[in-house]
């Protein structure tokens, strides 16, 4: 199977800022891709110009096999989009919105209402057809745009911080639609600050930063090859003393406001050195992704 | 390319409306019906004929055009305003195989239909009340709304693609709209204004669109037919192109 996505050397700027900036990415078919990075590393930019919305300034985007922007109509054909800020039509109930959204794909009245059944199913609104979209939480809004995202079947779909504002027993439900989708074979582009649910759904991930890929691979590996594997947080009074003793029992250590990140082999050491220190607390946990997105991307904020 | 895929965009106006078609309806034929009936009778009482007609027969007209700019205009200002900028409607269609222009037209189309929608009611009235001299010359004024229509709409769309907020469009409607109603013949005949005045005048997309709508209701065939009609042809061009251009900047760029 070829790749439904390739992007190879794209490049965009605005007024002189170079947003993406010698950009390369191929999606492997059947799987769940995620883009991580801080605010402004472009992947927003990055999902734009592979749904051919926006052209690059050089490079190519090959989507679905079709060249874009040129062949972006075509291409978007078999693409579903999940954005990042609602556009459910508010005037509509849930089924009017997928009947009007799947009539933008060329699709039949008939052809839509046949599969309506099947999309209230999988996002979990059976009964709701009729209902107002107003009526629904936050959660339902989401998943019915997915389901909207769905209307056309599509091979490939972008899912831009798909669970952003949501409890989490709203994101379990919609982790649970896209692992479905995965499971049929769909291919799957995610964005997503959180790094639990890239650890948890995706199968490779790029980190991106300042407009370009800085790594690839699976959560497992990514965390195997540039994080130390397990993490002691620290806080506390006499943490300031105690830095210096730290430094000496862990790999690496980093502050972060009033915390103490010390990346180890070999916890024990601290654990127990932290006993005699009764004024400090601690939290002793396996090294997870954030350990290495922060560890890549840094702590400074992006704005 | 110009082919039907704008048609969806349409229908889901269409579908919009159709829910709230009453008060929608009341809203948009109230205020110009309420203009006519109040100032022709109440202000036609004091006048002498106009233009050889009673003043009500000749405001029929100008209220015809009024009333079909507004609708056009208010359609392409608040309530396209409010699906591109406010519910996003338009960022959620440019994610399927549909593109700007097909937006564009879509909302273009059925803000001209809106409008054709507010000729037939006040038709309706000039009708009833029999403010007209020739019934078959009457029905002429549907494809003068509807160029009417599409000359507004097309304004509407650029100025829609350049506001940052609902706020600006008063700016329009002090510099553009108002003058056109005070000035563009709703209420005197132009050849009451001032030489220079009328002549600033005769460049008004109202002025060319009563211009039209005046005889026929009249019961006359109206000068410089051609003139007109593609005036109003070249605003609304004019204004589609820069709304396409401005609109693909604010969203794809």
């Amino acid at each position: 199977m070829t790749s439904p996505l390739i992007l190879r050397g794209l490049t965009k700027s605005y007024a002189g800022l170079q947003v993406v900036d010698g950009l390369d990415l191929e999606l492997e078919p059947g799987r769940c891709h995620g883009l991580l990075g801080p605010n402004g590393a472009g992947k927003t930019t990055t999902l734009r110009l592979a749904l051919g919305l926006i052209g690059a300034d050089a490079g190519t985007v090959d989507l679905l096999g079709y060249p874009m922007p040129a062949e972006a109509a075509l291409a978007r054909r078999k693409v579903g989009v999940v954005p990042q800020i609602d556009s459910l039509d508010p005037d509509f109930t849930v089924r009017e919105n997928l009947l009007t959204y799947g009539r933008y794909f060329g699709m039949k009245g008939r052809e839509i209402e046949a599969r309506i059944p099947y999309l209230l199913e999988f996002s979990g609104l059976a009964g709701k057809a009729d209902a107002p979209i107003n009526n629904l939480s936050g959660g339902m809004k989401r998943r019915l745009t997915l389901a909207r995202a769905l209307v056309n079947d599509p091979d490939l779909i972008f899912l831009d911080e798909p669970t952003t504002g949501l409890d989490p027993q709203a994101r379990h439900l919609i982790w649970q639609g896209l692992r479905r989708l995965i499971g049929q074979g769909k291919t799957l582009l995610l964005t997503t600050h959180f790094m639990d649910e890239a650890e948890r759904l995706c199968d490779v991930i790029s980190v991106l930063d300042q407009g370009r890929v800085i790594v690839r691979g699976s959560p497992r590996e990514l965390i195997k090859q540039h994080i130390e594997p397990h993490v002691v947080e620290i806080y506390g009074d006499g943490l300031a003393e105690w830095k210096t003793c730290a430094s000496s029992l862990c790999k690496r250590c980093e502050t972060a406001g009033e915390t103490l990140f010390c990346y180890t082999d070999a916890p024990d050491k601290v654990v127990e050195e932290l006993a005699n220190q009764p004024g400090l607390r601690y939290l002793h946990r396996p090294a997870n992704l954030e350990d290495v997105f922060l560890k890549l991307t840094g702590r400074d904020l992006r704005d | 390319m110009i082919n039907l895929n704008w048609y969806p965009v349409w229908r889901r106006n269409f579908l919009v409306w159709k829910k709230l078609a009453m008060p929608s309806l009341l809203g948009n034929l109230a205020d110009p019906m309420l203009y006519m009936l109040g100032l022709g009778y109440g202000l036609g009482g004091l006048l002498q004929a106009v233009d050889g007609v009673p003043y009500l027969n000749f405001l029929a007209a100008g209220t015809l055009a009024y009333s079909v700019m507004n609708s056009a205009t208010f359609e392409t200002l608040y309530s396209a305003f409010s699906r591109m900028h406010v519910q996003k409607t338009w960022e959620a269609i440019l994610n399927t195989p549909l593109t700007l222009q097909d937006v564009l037209l879509g909302e273009l189309f059925w803000a001209t239909s809106k409008s054709l929608l507010s000729a037939v009611a006040i038709m309706l009235v000039i009708w009833a009340l029999g403010l007209y001299d020739n019934f078959g010359m009457t029905l002429a004024l549907l494809p003068v709304a509807l160029l009417t229509g599409f000359c507004f709409a097309g304004m509407g769309l650029a100025i829609n693609a350049v506001s940052p907020n609902y706020d600006f469009f008063l700016y329009y409607f002090t510099l553009a709209i108002t003058p056109m109603i005070l000035l563009g013949g709703v209420f005197y005949p132009p050849s009451a204004l001032p030489a220079w005045l009328a002549d600033i005048a005769a460049w008004l997309p109202l002025t060319h669109a009563i211009e039209l709508a005046r005889p026929l209701v009249l019961g006359r065939i109206p000068t410089d037919l051609v003139l007109h009609g593609l005036a109003l042809i070249a605003y609304g061009i004019a204004g589609f192109s820069a709304a396409l251009v401005l609109t693909q900047r604010r969203l794809l760029k």
